[in-house]
């Protein structure tokens, strides 16, 4: 497999973001549901926080690289057997899919820093605060980045149940080319 | 005629003159000299201490008498700061103060007991979290006088110990963290 995607296939990069992406969007979202239930004598009580901002940030970064690589990359032509209706509904749907990463990480990043505290990497580096003056920061970001991980998550099932159709329903190659085997 | 009008001003100035020297105070906000803090136990190792932002409040008070004295505060739950946005943030939150159902605090002075020169217990009703319940601040006259520009001012501070479960704050934080010391102090400028 090459590394780069070509105008039939996704390169190696391509794949393995998507899926470290896939992971990481699940896991965060896991963890952070999860977390805001620990009692406060809980050993994870603090890390489970600080692993959930790391992650996130670096999340963050991945998608940058993502959309630089997209940028400099062909892109997987859609499949013949796909008419304009799938065609149409795949843009917006995978459209739909980085708008809501990117929001949901834009709202978690304003809860952390709406007092100008920047927020910590695991101890590597720190996210500085940009954005502390809109009215009830803290509370405002927190409850869209609580609805907007129930919404990118929903979205994100639905973007896996279409592909299992794809693959189960139609057997085309759309979920096999995410797996480097077309 | 003369005898009773006599008696009725006699009367009408005791009256007016326990009414004059009781004068009303409203807290000095719009200068920033007044104070509702708290503090409480981290783990039994510290002290964290926090404070309401928005409050606002008046009170009644003459040092000739000190138990006629009034005091009413009422606040906004979700000015709480503690100078870390995710600990205000979970403070405001249904596990604390539970600011969307509950915004505002009060306190309303029923009666005022002197426990000697210069300090009193006022006893009223605190309503937190919904929850309204007699509490007792022990206040401090720290002093009163005219103000360079103009103005008459005094002022107090006061506390009370409050245990969160009474006012169904329903997170645990530890055994040392049980109760939070409410500590208001406050100047009031004369009307």
């Amino acid at each position: 497999m090459q590394w780069r995607n070509t105008l039939r296939d996704y390169g190696l990069v391509s794949i393995l973001l998507h899926w470290l992406i896939a992971v990481a969007v699940f896991g965060l979202f896991g963890l952070g549901l999860w977390m805001v239930g620990l009692d406060y004598y809980s050993a994870w009580y603090r890390k489970a926080p600080d692993l959930h901002k790391g992650i996130g940030v670096l999340l963050f970064m991945l998608m940058l690289l993502r959309l630089v690589w997209k940028l400099f990359n062909p892109r997987p032509a859609p499949l013949q057997n796909h008419g304009s209706a799938v065609r149409l509904f795949t843009r917006l749907g995978h459209g739909l899919l980085y708008l809501g990463l990117f929001a949901v990480m834009a709202s978690g990043y304003l809860i952390s820093t709406a007092k100008g505290r920047p927020v910590e990497v695991f101890g590597w580096f720190e996210v500085p605060a940009l954005v502390t003056s809109i009215p009830r920061q803290a509370d405002v970001a927190g409850l869209l980045h609580e609805y907007l991980a129930w919404a990118l998550v929903i979205l994100a099932v639905l973007h896996a149940l279409a592909a299992l159709k794809h693959h189960f329903i139609d057997r085309d190659a759309t979920l096999k080319r995410m797996l480097g085997r077309h | 005629m003369l005898k009773r009008t006599f008696a009725a001003l006699a009367l009408g100035s005791a009256l007016f003159a326990g009414q004059a020297l009781a004068a009303d105070y409203v807290i000095d906000k719009e200068g920033q000299h007044a104070f509702v803090n708290f503090k409480i136990s981290h783990l039994g190792y510290s002290w964290l201490y926090g404070t309401f932002k928005d409050f606002d409040g008046s009170f009644s008070f003459d040092a000739a008498q000190p138990e006629a004295s009034k005091v009413q505060v009422s606040l906004q739950t979700a000015s709480v700061d503690t100078n870390h946005a995710e600990r205000d943030k979970h403070l405001r939150s249904d596990d604390f103060l539970n600011v969307a159902k509950h915004p505002t605090a009060t306190f309303e002075s029923t009666s005022v007991k002197s426990t000697g020169e210069g300090s009193a217990d006022i006893h009223g009703n605190l309503t937190l979290n919904g929850v309204t319940k007699p509490v007792v601040i022990a206040a401090k006259f720290i002093g009163e006088g005219d103000d360079p520009w103009g103005g008459y001012r005094a002022g107090f501070e006061g506390s009370t110990t409050l245990r969160l479960k009474d006012f169904d704050i329903s997170m645990d934080l530890g055994p040392a963290s049980q109760t939070v010391d409410l500590i208001i102090s406050v100047e009031g400028v004369r009307q």
